[in-house]
């Protein structure tokens, strides 16, 4: 389960932007394989965000998202060195987190 | 036929997690294991708040009913950046943001997929409600991007053309 979170924050006129790249398969449960077999669904249903342990953003995210999922949103304040965090949960009930400071 | 008895399973499911999650404790019975060890400081995420019933509907009204428990109207303050033409289904870069004051949610939904609803997040206080990410669509679809402010849901739309379909 080598779940992979690539997380980039950087700070510019007291609004911190986030870039998130998840490494993730997110089967919709439509796709067959190579043997004409369904693939399982196998999707992130939950992302959350924070900046310094409080949420900055909560995802709830359907099958429809891509795969290994791109992210980039921006909140109000944060400043450099600041710790943010992202962590996610999905359908089998696997997660993980990774946790990084503002650039 | 393979393709209908993956989905009977897929259903029920969703509905042990929304029944789980409404149960509370249960939620832990529903998936043994998974929930078990030691929860780090950062892990966050809470599956329990998924709102799986929203995200299994199949028309944009009942997901938003679902999901907000309101319809929106049209508003030119909602704004959604997309393709008109999508070669690659399976990653079409979708932004969405808005100029109405205290957005506390914003979801994006293509109309024509299996499932409606794609994602929705929740705005807290200080996070802008302009949000980029990609999204997998089946066929040439509409695109409704829908924020909340002050309780109210508004929404935009969009055609986008998908010349090779995001869902096998």
């Amino acid at each position: 389960m080598a779940h992979q979170i690539l997380i980039h924050a950087s700070t510019a006129g007291g609004v911190t932007t986030v870039e998130a790249l998840v490494k993730h398969p997110m089967d919709s449960g439509f796709v067959k394989d190579k043997a004409g077999k369904i693939i399982p669904a196998h999707y992130i249903e939950v992302i959350e965000f924070t900046h310094a342990g409080k949420v900055v953003l909560t995802g709830y995210w359907g099958p429809a998202v891509s795969k290994n999922p791109f992210i980039k949103f921006s909140f109000k304040g944060g400043k450099s060195g600041d710790p943010i965090g992202v962590s996610w949960v999905d359908n089998k009930g696997e997660k993980a987190n990774v946790s990084s400071n503002i650039m | 036929m393979t393709h209908i008895p993956t989905m009977t399973k897929f259903s029920p499911r969703r509905r042990e997690l929304l029944l789980g999650a409404a149960a509370g404790a249960a939620a832990l019975a529903v998936a043994p294991g998974v929930l078990t060890g030691t929860a780090q400081a950062a892990d966050v995420a809470d599956a329990a708040s998924y709102p799986a019933k929203a995200f299994a509907q199949t028309t944009e009204t009942a997901a938003l009913k679902m999901m907000y428990g309101a319809a929106p109207t049209h508003s030119a303050d909602v704004k959604m950046g997309a393709p008109d033409i999508a070669e690659n289904g399976a990653v079409v870069p979708v932004t969405v943001d808005s100029s109405l004051p205290n957005v506390t949610a914003v979801a994006l939904l293509a109309i024509d997929n299996p499932f409606t609803m794609a994602a929705a997040y929740k705005i807290p206080a200080g996070t802008n409600p302009g949000i980029s990410s990609r999204l997998k669509l089946a066929k040439t679809t509409k695109v409704v991007a829908v924020a909340q402010s002050g309780g109210k849901l508004y929404s935009t739309s969009k055609p986008v053309k998908v010349t090779l379909g995001g869902c096998g």
